[in-house]
């Protein structure tokens, strides 16, 4: 990794807790260069394409994302309603044919508020680890958390709204999920409780589906109307901790979005969709400071960009796998 | 550097020397504020809310066996519902938002569906990830004065097995005679029928029909000269008995007495025939001699 990569990585650390992204201070000559060609020239054929691509959008990782979600909610649900004992448990800890699995923030909350820690705790926070250091961190947050597909049913009928101007998105301040991660943190050391676990919509959810409803999916359902008339997935975006704790997993995570340079056009849809767009600042023109630049760890590898971009500029990308094929 | 400088886009924070923010910039700026402090409140403060319940709650859930003390129960618990799956009984349900932090967690309602240990081996706390329910309490975590069970307690179910205890430390609650005058024993009356009628969902082991099959108390209906159910149906050996008792007026009576080895399953709530229950389990409650 080159120094103007490396500053990049560290960059998009600090956007992931919060901070805005800014202009890049250096940009490689090669990038420089494509930069340079685009003010000046315009490729008809390739505009051509762009227009007919655009006519077609496409669905295929949204659809499997949301396969892959349901289907996973599902097998907790019907191993438990069959007792098949599949996979027991709910998100928060479950056991997969027998082994432990336990999501991180949940471990994390449990650990900092009961301060004993034993061997299956270890276990399950191990393997999940391991799991998601694999598949990218907030993959969890797109491919796997009930609350994300809610936020996304959501999504749409507030950006609906805002097209019939009947509502706008009112943003906040990004830097308030660190808060939020460190406040839940804190308290759960100092008061022994697992405050964040009695709010988390992923919990809630998740036992709402395998055990029954209950009285907490008001909250989950206030959270979705202050989504849909007033500030666009806000609680993904400014306040859940469960996506900072992923996300530092997916610091050093092979999988992730690759962006390249010089077919893209610079229109922003990718942007447009995305559900963090401070990590998508790269396709800002001029921004990208290199040929080919990886998306940070906030990016939920969701894939809408992916699905969106006419030109193919955003693809799926393994780290190193792209170099042994 | 220059293209870089030269492109268009929305201002960043990287030059030293900002230009001055028109009014209507500032206005947005301090409206984003607001917003923030209001969202930030919001999460925060429903997230607080939740030690209301635990403040003012009057009521004390009985949790399942092999549960720390309940503070210890709300700290470990990652609210996952293990246990609910493995109860063979499905004697463990999980609390809703009423209970705060105690959201998700598991509780008994022995009176509509008590642990009656038919699982012989207590699988809910075998099921828990974090030691909320646990075989071995750590050293650091004091045991309350009475909690501790004298001995290991004897399943009588398994009393002709090479082991027929189970392995629990502690008592989850103690059953208490909290009517005791709409006790049939106490009365000298029999019971014949269905325990708490046709409809009633509460299942139950009996060993004189099928050991590993718990069956619809509902479909094992009794017929008794003189209502012993708790003591007769109650799992735990030496826990609970029918013993003659004198009155205050000198008169002598029948009457259900707890023993010590009592663990606070809640079966002989859950098998009381007269409704309110005679008998009922008091959560987390220790043995008083």
């Amino acid at each position: 990794m080159n120094d103007i990569m490396k500053r990049r990585f560290r960059d998009q650390i600090l956007v992931m807790f919060g901070r805005e992204p800014t202009k890049p201070a250096a940009i490689s000559p090669k990038a420089q260069e494509i930069h340079l060609y685009k003010k000046g020239n315009r490729d008809f054929i390739a505009e051509k394409l762009h227009a007919r691509a655009h006519a077609n959008p496409s669905h295929k990782w949204r659809n499997r994302r949301w396969i892959t979600l349901i289907l996973a909610n599902l097998l907790f649900v019907v191993s438990f309603y069959f007792d098949i004992q599949l996979l027991e448990g709910a998100l928060t800890a479950s056991r997969f044919v027998g082994f432990h699995l336990i999501d991180l923030n949940s471990a994390l909350q449990v650990m900092l508020a009961h301060k004993h820690i034993i061997n299956n705790l270890i276990i399950g926070t191990g393997t999940v680890l391991i799991l998601w250091l694999l598949l990218g961190g907030r993959t969890f947050c797109s491919w796997i958390c009930p609350y994300h597909l809610l936020a996304e049913w959501a999504e749409k009928l507030h950006v609906y709204l805002v097209k019939k101007k009947l509502v706008t998105d009112q943003t906040i301040d990004r830097r308030l999920r660190t808060i939020s991660w460190l406040f839940f943190s804190l308290l759960a050391v100092a008061t022994g409780y697992t405050v964040f676990e009695a709010i988390s919509p992923t919990g809630i959810l998740s036992r709402a589906l395998i055990y029954g409803a209950g009285v907490a999916l008001l909250w989950v359902l206030a959270l979705l109307v202050f989504e849909v008339f007033f500030s666009r997935r806000a609680w993904c975006r400014y306040a859940c901790p469960i996506g900072l704790t992923y996300g530092v997993v997916g610091i050093l995570s092979p999988v992730r979005i690759k962006y390249t340079l010089s077919d893209c056009f610079h229109e922003g849809d990718c942007r447009k969709v995305c559900l963090v767009p401070h990590v998508l600042d790269t396709v800002i023109k001029g921004r990208a400071i290199d040929t080919e630049v990886p998306i940070g760890p906030d990016c939920t590898r969701c894939g809408l960009c992916v699905d969106t971009c006419p030109t193919g500029s955003l693809k799926f990308d393994i780290k190193g796998l792209s170099k042994l094929l | 550097m220059s293209a870089v400088d030269n492109t268009p886009g929305s201002g960043g924070k990287s030059t030293g020397n900002k230009p001055p923010l028109s009014k209507e910039r500032q206005q947005q700026a301090r409206r984003r504020v607001l917003r923030t402090i209001l969202l930030t409140g919001g999460v925060m403060g429903a997230a607080l809310s939740g030690y209301l319940p635990l403040a003012y709650g009057q009521k004390k859930r009985l949790r399942p066996p092999g549960a720390l003390d309940e503070k210890d129960f709300l700290a470990s618990c990652i609210k996952c519902g293990q246990c609910v799956q493995v109860c063979p009984v499905q004697a463990i349900k999980l609390a809703d938002l009423v209970d705060g932090f105690g959201v998700g967690t598991p509780y008994i309602d022995a009176r509509e569906q008590a642990c009656d240990f038919s699982c012989d081996a207590v699988q809910c706390i075998l099921a828990c990830p974090t030691g909320s329910l646990t075989y071995h309490k750590p050293e650091f975590l004091p045991v309350r004065h009475g909690a501790a069970l004298a001995a290991k307690p004897i399943l009588l179910a398994k009393e002709t097995d090479a082991e027929p205890t189970l392995n629990l430390k502690e008592r989850i609650g103690v059953a208490r005679l909290t009517r005791p005058e709409s006790c049939l024993a106490i009365q000298g009356k029999g019971f014949k029928g269905q325990v708490q009628g046709p409809d009633f969902e509460g299942r139950m082991r009996y060993m004189s029909v099928d050991r590993w099959k718990p069956i619809k108390i509902a479909d094992h209906p009794y017929d008794v000269a003189e209502c012993d159910l708790c003591a007769r149906e109650c799992p735990i050996k030496g826990a609970i008995s029918i013993e003659t008792v004198f009155a205050p007026d000198g008169s002598q009576r029948k009457s259900p007495v707890v023993h010590e080895p009592c663990v606070g399953c809640g079966v002989c709530e859950m098998i009381c025939p007269v409704e309110p229950t005679a008998i009922e389990i008091v959560p987390r409650e220790v043995w008083r001699s």
